[in-house]
Parts: structure tokens; C-alpha cells; sequence
């Protein structure tokens, strides 16, 4: 490991990534509405440590993945990634990174073996460097087979592998992936998986990931950063988030909104059942012992006159972790950002 | 890795793009043809108004080959920046600006592209002229000074492009570029009609349109070199203007950064 050329820079010396009080805003010009994207969001990820960047769609994530990786400038706030300053050295950020972005990042009327070679070169590999790597690769990700079909031809798993492959071919010290596998069937995904954990074990690499699926953090990030509304609101390891939460989680399914709400107000005079929320037709809440705490929840649904379809209790998820910081399930965060779009397209 | 280098890597890629859809290519050329052997015939008969350049020593179809050589290179180069948009769409740009690839690599890659294959049409044209009839007494200089006209042509409108591509996002605006913009270039020009029969205003837009100098270049290249300081005022005047947008096509590179 070489020494880093910045290692007087304090605390930071520690830490591949690290960011302090990062704002952004973004004016739109007609109708003038300013969104503001980033609030003071600050995040820190040792040198070889996953980062999970978690939080619904317009939460932040890809803002701050594209500051970080200089496409973007904050308009307050630093940024100091493998030791260098975003926005001072760019340049030298640039050497250190592999950022592979939402959108595919392989050109379609390339085959893939070109895209590597390309790749390797413009960040500095010789001819034949590049050619080795790209085909140490290609082997590594199981796409061999197809190096040489031009990739539009390719599934979008194997072309999502390239688009890895990719960020990679230059050995960076540290890794952006902006969703890697939105869009990938569950199969493809499980791959991704697998490919990313081999990544953070051998290669020593730093990888910062986003994502809005709450078992893709939970299974690859070591440390995991919940965004809302351009802020953290927890941080800390998967286990750590979820044992903040005591007790389990209970969940009733009552078939519409409505008989949901009712439930909620009814659930909150339940003894021992906290944290109380409506989630479209799904009532959820906490409960320190379920196994008594269930039996009374619907006992007392029961007497309101409220029918339940269907019940259960669970260790507490990331989804409860989010739920408890933000006040809302992922899910209806995603449907909350999808109603908003709607209406832009409307207005 | 230098600046240099990587244009030149990248200028590989726009040619294996080029190469895998020959079609392009093919109707790149199909237009000049058009233009060379259908006007040519179709206006025969104007080189015997009184007063047209070059008079009775001058074929119409001689007289139309510059011009019609530049037509084709600016044609082609409006949609230079159809690979930006397309990189912009997808991640791909923005990959090559989170990495040390240079912007001006970005930019040069596709000015050289541009230029290499507005060189091959304009031989194709010349060629396919002289076999219609046509004949250059510049010989291979004329050719030669011919080409560097079209290089320099076919860098101003990819840069240009390449700026419209990098501030829109958008295919649609570089429609509006090679239909809004080169076309009324070519008729405010020389390369099908003398300007000096025009109406005065013709001939005064044509002084200062980058688009009549290549053709003036290329006339008088092709012809024999009667006036070379012409040549190279004109070709010094077109290096100026390539100069001037390529500069502004990077500017648009941060213009396009601040919008992400």
C-alpha cells in the first residue's frame, strides 16, 4: 500500500471518502422552483469498506455520488475522496476513481472486449496492459463468451456486469456505483451480488453504492447511510440500525387505506405496540413482546369492527429502520417521489 | 497518457462506429451525387450568362464540384454531435468526464472523424466529377489544398455541432442545424451560382460566411491557383473560425456540467 500523498490532511488520512455539510441546489429555470437536492449531508467510508447510500428516488444519492465523482460541484461544503479535494483537484480524484453511473456506461456499437480496451486506456493503461486486463475481466465476470458481440446484443444483466467491468479496469481506489442493479432481474441481481462482495473482499477497494432496495444494503454494505430529502438520518452497520429497534415488527394487511387509518388509531391504545403507522393498506408497527402484543392488537381491531386479512410478525428490517428515521416505508416514499413526477408531467 | 493519444483512441472509436453502419456513409454520398450529376445537368446553361466567373474556360459541372465537395462536408459534420447526444443519453459521457480523459480529446476525436471521412467523400465527388467531364488544372496541389479546405470545414461545423449537442441534450436541435443553418449557407454562397450575378446582398452575406471561403479555397485550388493569395487568406480565415468555435465547444463542456 503507498504511502498518501496527503496524509497530513488529519483525520481525513483515514478515510477513502469524506464528506462534510455538502449543499446543492438545483434552479429550474422556467416557473423558477429551486430543488433543493443535498441539505448539509455529510458521510465518512474507511479505505476498503462498503458504503450503502440508501434512500428513495430524489433523496440525494445520485447528487452526491456525481459531486463526488467531480461531474458535479456542491454549492457549499467539502468533499475529499482518496485524499484529494473534489473540487481543488479533480484531476487527481479522477486518477482514484471508477464511477459507474444510473445509465449504462458502454458504448452499444462497441463489443465489449472494446469497451474495456478503450476504457483501460483512457485512464492511462498501456495497449497491451489494457488488452490483459480486459480480458482478465471479461473471464472474472463471467462474459468471456461474448466479448466479442458488439453490446446492444448483450442481456441487460451481462451489459449491467460490462458496465462494472468497466469502472474497474483501472484498479481504483475507490468505487461509485449508482444503482447497479435497478432494472436487473432477480437472477441477474443475485449475480451483481455476488460479484460486488468478491470486489470488497479481495481487492481492498473503497466502494460507495446506492441503492433504494433495502436487502441490497443489508447484505453488501458494511456500513449503511439512509438519505431523506438531501440529509442523513442514521447511519451506522445493518445489524446496529436494526438493533436500535427493539422488539419485532407487526404487520396487518386490511385491504384498503382507509380501513388502515381507522387501525392505526385504533393500534395506538394497544399496550405494548409502538410506533404506529398506516402504510397504504398495510398497518405497521413495533411491539417489545409480538407474541402477546399481536393476539390484543387483534382482539381490539376486532372489536372496532375492523376486518383483517391477514397478519404477521418479523425482526425488525432495514425497512423498519427507515420507517422509524423518515416516518414512512420505502415504499411509499417511492410512491410518494412517483406521485410528484406525475404531477411535474401534469403541470 | 496525452491528450493527443487519446483523441486518437477516440477517433478509433467513432471509426468503428462509422464502419459498422455503412449505410451512413452510403447516403452521405448519395446526396452529393444528386447534387453533382442532376444539378450539374440542370443548369448547364448558366455558365453562358455574361459575366459568370471563369466564362467560356469553365464547365458548369467544373464550376459546381467545389461546391458541391463542401456541401458534402458540411452536411456531414452538422451531425457530428449525434455521438455526444447519444453518449449523454446513456452514461458514457459521463464515465469519460469522471475520468482523465481530456475534454479536448473528446472534442478533437470528433473534429479528426469528421474530417477524415469528409476527405474521402470529397475525393469520391472530384473523382466522380472528372468522370462526368470535369477537368482540375490544379492537379494533385489543387486536390491536395482542396482537402485541407475540407479538414478545416468539417472541424468548424463538428465543433459546432458538438457545442449545440453538449447545450440542448437533444437530437432535435441538430436537426435544426444542419436544416436551419447549412442549408440557407449554401445558397448565401458560391459553391451553385456565382454570387456576383446574385443580388448585392448575396454577395456581401457570402464575403463573411466560413462555408463560401472553403468553396472559394477550393475553386481556385482546383482551378489552377489564378489567385493564391485568395487561397490563403481564405484558409487562414477558416483555421480562425475553427479556432474560435473550438473554443466555445468547450465552454459548452462546463455549460453542460453545471446542468448535471
Amino acid at each position: 500500500m503507498s504511502a498518501h500523498p496527503n496524509g497530513s490532511a488529519g483525520g481525513a488520512i483515514d478515510n477513502a471518502i469524506d464528506v462534510a455539510g455538502l449543499t446543492k441546489t438545483y434552479g429550474s429555470g422556467r416557473g423558477a422552483r429551486t430543488v433543493r437536492a443535498l441539505d448539509g449531508l455529510d458521510l465518512t467510508a474507511p479505505h476498503g469498506s462498503v458504503l450503502g447510500l440508501l434512500g428513495p428516488n430524489g433523496a440525494g444519492k445520485s447528487t452526491t455520488v456525481k459531486i463526488l465523482a467531480t461531474l458535479s460541484r456542491p454549492d457549499s461544503g467539502t468533499a475529499r475522496v482518496a485524499g484529494h479535494d473534489v473540487v481543488r483537484d479533480p484531476a487527481a480524484v479522477r486518477r482514484a476513481i471508477g464511477y459507474v453511473a444510473q445509465r449504462p456506461v458502454t458504448d452499444p456499437m462497441g463489443t465489449g472486449r472494446e469497451n474495456l480496451v478503450l476504457a483501460g486506456r483512457l485512464q492511462g493503461l498501456g495497449a497491451r496492459d489494457a488488452r490483459q486486463r480486459a480480458d482478465e475481466l471479461l473471464e472474472r465476470f463471467g462474459v468471456a463468451h461474448a466479448a466479442g458481440r458488439l453490446v446492444k446484443t448483450w442481456s441487460g444483466g451481462m451489459a449491467r456486469k460490462l458496465d462494472v467491468a468497466v469502472g474497474l479496469v483501472h484498479r481504483p481506489q475507490v468505487l461509485f456505483l449508482d444503482e447497479p442493479t435497478t432494472g436487473l432481474d432477480p437472477e441477474a441481481r443475485a449475480a451483481m451480488w455476488s460479484e460486488i462482495e468478491r470486489m470488497a473482499l479481495g481487492d481492498g477497494m473503497t466502494i460507495l453504492l446506492t441503492t433504494h432496495y433495502l436487502e441490497e444494503a443489508d447484505r453488501l454494505a458494511d456500513r449503511v447511510v439512509i438519505v431523506d430529502a438531501g440529509r442523513v438520518v442514521a447511519t451506522g452497520t445493518p445489524d446496529a440500525l436494526k438493533d436500535e429497534l427493539r422488539g419485532d415488527g407487526v404487520t396487518v394487511d386490511l385491504g384498503d387505506d382507509v380501513a388502515a387509518a381507522s387501525a392505526a388509531a385504533v393500534a395506538a391504545r394497544v399496550p405494548g405496540v409502538v410506533d404506529v403507522a398506516a402504510d397504504g393498506p398495510t398497518l405497521r408497527a413495533r411491539a417489545d413482546a409480538g407474541a402477546t402484543a399481536l393476539p390484543a392488537l387483534l382482539a381490539a381491531l376486532d372489536a372496532a369492527g375492523l376486518g383483517v386479512r391477514a397478519a404477521g410478525l418479523s425482526r425488525p428490517t432495514l425497512d423498519d429502520v427507515y420507517l422509524r428515521h423518515t416516518g414512512r416505508s420505502m415504499a411509499a416514499a417511492h410512491r410518494a417521489s412517483a406521485g410528484v413526477e406525475a404531477e411535474e408531467v401534469a403541470a | 497518457m496525452s491528450a493527443v493519444t487519446q483523441a486518437a483512441l477516440l477517433t478509433g472509436r467513432q471509426a468503428r462506429q462509422g464502419a459498422r453502419i455503412p449505410v451512413f456513409m452510403v447516403m452521405n454520398l448519395l446526396q452529393p451525387m444528386i447534387w453533382l450529376l442532376l444539378f450539374g445537368q440542370l443548369f448547364r446553361s448558366v455558365i453562358e450568362i455574361p459575366g459568370f466567373a471563369g466564362g467560356a474556360d469553365v464547365s458548369y459541372l467544373e464550376y459546381l464540384t467545389p461546391g458541391v465537395v463542401m456541401m458534402t462536408a458540411m452536411g456531414g459534420a452538422a451531425w457530428a454531435g449525434t455521438t455526444f447526444v447519444q453518449d449523454m443519453e446513456r452514461g458514457v459521457m459521463d464515465r469519460f468526464l469522471a475520468s482523465p480523459t481530456s475534454r479536448g480529446a473528446l472534442l478533437a476525436a470528433t473534429m479528426a472523424w469528421y474530417s477524415l471521412v469528409g476527405c474521402g467523400q470529397a475525393l469520391v465527388v472530384v473523382g466522380v466529377a472528372w468522370l462526368g467531364g470535369a477537368r482540375f488544372p490544379g492537379g494533385g496541389a489543387g486536390v491536395l489544398v482542396t482537402l485541407v479546405a475540407v479538414a478545416l470545414l468539417s472541424c468548424l461545423f463538428a465543433a459546432l455541432s458538438g457545442a449545440v449537442a453538449l447545450l440542448t441534450r437533444q437530437q432535435e436541435a441538430l436537426i435544426g442545424v444542419s436544416q436551419l443553418l447549412t442549408i440557407p449557407l449554401m445558397f448565401l454562397s458560391s459553391a451553385v451560382m456565382d454570387p456576383a450575378l446574385a443580388p448585392d446582398w448575396i454577395a456581401d452575406v457570402a464575403r463573411y460566411n466560413p462555408f463560401d471561403w472553403a468553396v472559394v479555397v477550393a475553386r481556385d485550388a482546383l482551378q489552377g491557383f489564378a489567385d493564391p493569395g485568395t487561397v490563403w487568406l481564405h484558409l487562414g480565415l477558416l483555421a480562425a473560425a475553427v479556432g474560435v468555435m473550438g473554443a466555445l465547444a468547450s465552454l459548452a463542456f462546463r455549460a453542460y456540467r453545471r446542468a448535471l
